[in-house]
């Protein structure tokens, strides 16, 4: 069995008890909501995109440590990116996570920098779903806000 | 009801189980999961084995001699049920493939006979989405009105209001004991109030069917619905009690073989109870454990396993007030007389989730989440709750494990 510190690594906990970027962006920035429907936990993250860069992120929402520090973790790595930036390092994470979609391919040479703290969570496979609450929910956003 | 012949020596009932001396990781199981799914005695495990081993054959279609066997092994099973719950007769018991498709069988056999647009069903706050979700996509469908009955802040079901909530109610279908809170509901007392307001009323009796005695006469219900698989039985089959005069004026739910006495091109004739409700070729080895389970849960009769956990939820409670006080919240009834040996609670702020993934390090297994259940979590204020549940094979021992558990649980948050 893996040990229960392969899942919560340090910069994990850190994230989930001093979370980053939490809080709501008014309109005209744009919200999508998420639902993880195993534990009921949902996410809500804010997205403000002009010319074609994340301007401004923050989240909102209950959930376990893996999804809060998650998403936090997220939150920090894309500020400032461009959306296809986002979309690549969004893909690069899952990727680490198993889930990648075949079709798409992975720039693996992407640096995910504290991110790759999560790579633990894929021993716990129940758990990829709460890791990976937050990115799905951020791919809703974008597609909302790049309509 | 056979009467009990065993005593109840926890060690002994421990022995019966084989899954609870398997190890993982060098350490013993401690299963407080038995609200989601019980674990099996020896007699069910064998019984099944043997059944396929020698007897296993269709039901109910061929005259040799092994389906003959195979048929009266499963409408045996089919008595021992109806005896269980004091059925009238076993016609009244259908098999299904889980407590689930039971209500869903209800709500679109009797409720599409019997809802037109703006009939009213009264449901309550604590129920399990599938005592909701059926009746919400009848209401999509056809617009009826689903009205609800509250909590009190003790976790119970507020009657006060019940008599006009009742007022037109054509139905009230409610839960027999809280999967989330332990909360037993008067069941005689709202199938009577339902009753009295020209309502028939459906008992979801998942939770309280593999504790407690159950006599449906007394109940005084019209249908009932409960899982095989939460009262030592196998998985896949549910069971739904039913007035035969109710089964009787309702139209079939599944079309196909087995459900038919006759079938011509330009129609077809149902076939008597239970048939009627059993179309294709049901879990026929999953029939013969339940009968199996039922026999075992006899053996030390349901008054004695209902004692049992009274100890047990008395024991959680003491334990739990104890050594964690404040820092520990149980979403339910205090008092063991009124509830079942189900426990969701919360615990020093540490989500459910990380706090059932810590106790896995002890193999401590308890759920974590919205149990099923996601109206009553917004009421009481959770997206979700860690939940422990005992059954006749948990001792005080388990719940020392479950509190060792969380101490180290506050070690890492």
């Amino acid at each position: 069995m893996p040990g229960i510190e392969d899942l919560y690594r340090e910069i994990i906990l850190d994230h989930y008890r001093t979370p980053r970027n939490r809080g709501e962006l008014q309109p005209p920035a744009i919200s999508s909501e998420g639902h993880n429907p195993l534990c009921g936990d949902d996410i809500r993250i804010f997205l403000d995109v002009a010319d074609g860069v994340v301007r401004d992120v923050k989240f909102s929402g209950q959930g376990c440590s893996i999804s809060q520090s998650s998403t936090s973790m997220m939150t920090v790595a894309i500020k400032g990116k461009t959306v296809d930036e986002v979309q690549a390092f969004v893909r690069r994470f899952k990727h680490m996570m198993t889930l990648a979609d075949n079709d798409e391919p992975v720039d693996e040479s992407i640096n995910l920098g504290d991110i790759e703290a999560l790579q633990g969570v894929v021993k716990f496979p129940v758990r990829i779903k709460c890791a990976t609450l937050g990115w799905n929910t951020l791919l809703e956003a974008l597609t909302e806000a790049t309509k | 009801m056979t009467s009990a012949h065993r005593d109840f020596d926890s060690m002994a009932i421990r022995r019966d189980f084989p899954i609870l001396s398997t190890q993982i990781n060098g350490k013993p199981l401690v299963y407080l999961d038995s609200a989601n799914t019980s674990q099996k005695p020896n007699i069910v495990i064998d019984t099944m084995s043997e059944f396929m081993r020698k007897t296993y054959a269709p039901i109910n279609r061929s005259a040799y001699t092994l389906a003959a066997n195979a048929t009266e092994l499963y409408e045996g099973a089919r008595n021992a049920v109806a005896k269980f719950i004091n059925a009238n007769s076993s016609q009244e018991i259908v098999f299904t493939k889980n407590a689930t498709e039971a209500l869903n069988l209800l709500v679109n056999s009797w409720g599409r006979a019997n809802l037109k647009t703006g009939d009213a069903v009264l449901l309550t706050h604590m129920e399990h989405h599938a005592n909701i979700v059926p009746w919400q996509m009848l209401q999509q469908e056809r617009g009826i009105e689903l009205r609800w009955v509250p909590l009190t802040s003790d976790y119970q079901l507020d009657l006060t209001s019940l008599e006009t909530l009742l007022t037109g109610v054509k139905v009230f279908s409610f839960t027999s004991m809280s999967n989330v809170l332990g909360t037993i509901n008067p069941v005689e007392k709202l199938c009577a109030a339902a009753h009295a307001a020209g309502a028939i009323a459906i008992v979801d009796a998942c939770q309280s069917v593999p504790h407690t005695h159950t006599d449906v006469r007394v109940l005084g219900a019209d249908f009932v619905t409960f899982s095989s698989h939460k009262m030592c039985g196998p998985s896949g089959l549910g069971v739904l009690w039913g007035r035969k005069e109710l089964l009787e004026a309702m139209p079939p739910f599944l079309g196909g073989g087995n459900m038919i006495s006759d079938v011509r091109l330009d129609g077809f004739t149902c076939a008597e109870l239970p048939a009627k409700f059993e179309a294709g070729t049901p879990a026929i080895a999953e029939v013969v454990g339940l009968g199996a389970a039922v026999n075992y849960l006899n053996d030390f009769g349901m008054t004695s396993i209902r004692q049992h956990e009274i100890a047990i939820s008395g024991y959680v409670i003491e334990k739990f007030a104890d050594r964690f006080g404040d820092d520990i919240t149980i979403h339910g009834p205090r008092n063991p007389e009124l509830r079942g040996a189900t426990f969701s609670f919360a615990f020093r702020g540490i989500h459910p989730h990380d706090l059932s993934q810590v106790l896995d390090q002890s193999n401590v297994c308890v759920r974590a989440g919205h149990h099923c259940a996601k109206p009553l979590m917004k009421i009481i204020g959770a997206n979700a709750t860690a939940r422990a549940s005992f059954y006749l094979y948990n001792t005080t021992a388990d719940v020392d494990a479950l509190a060792d558990a969380l101490d180290s649980a506050s070690d890492i948050f």
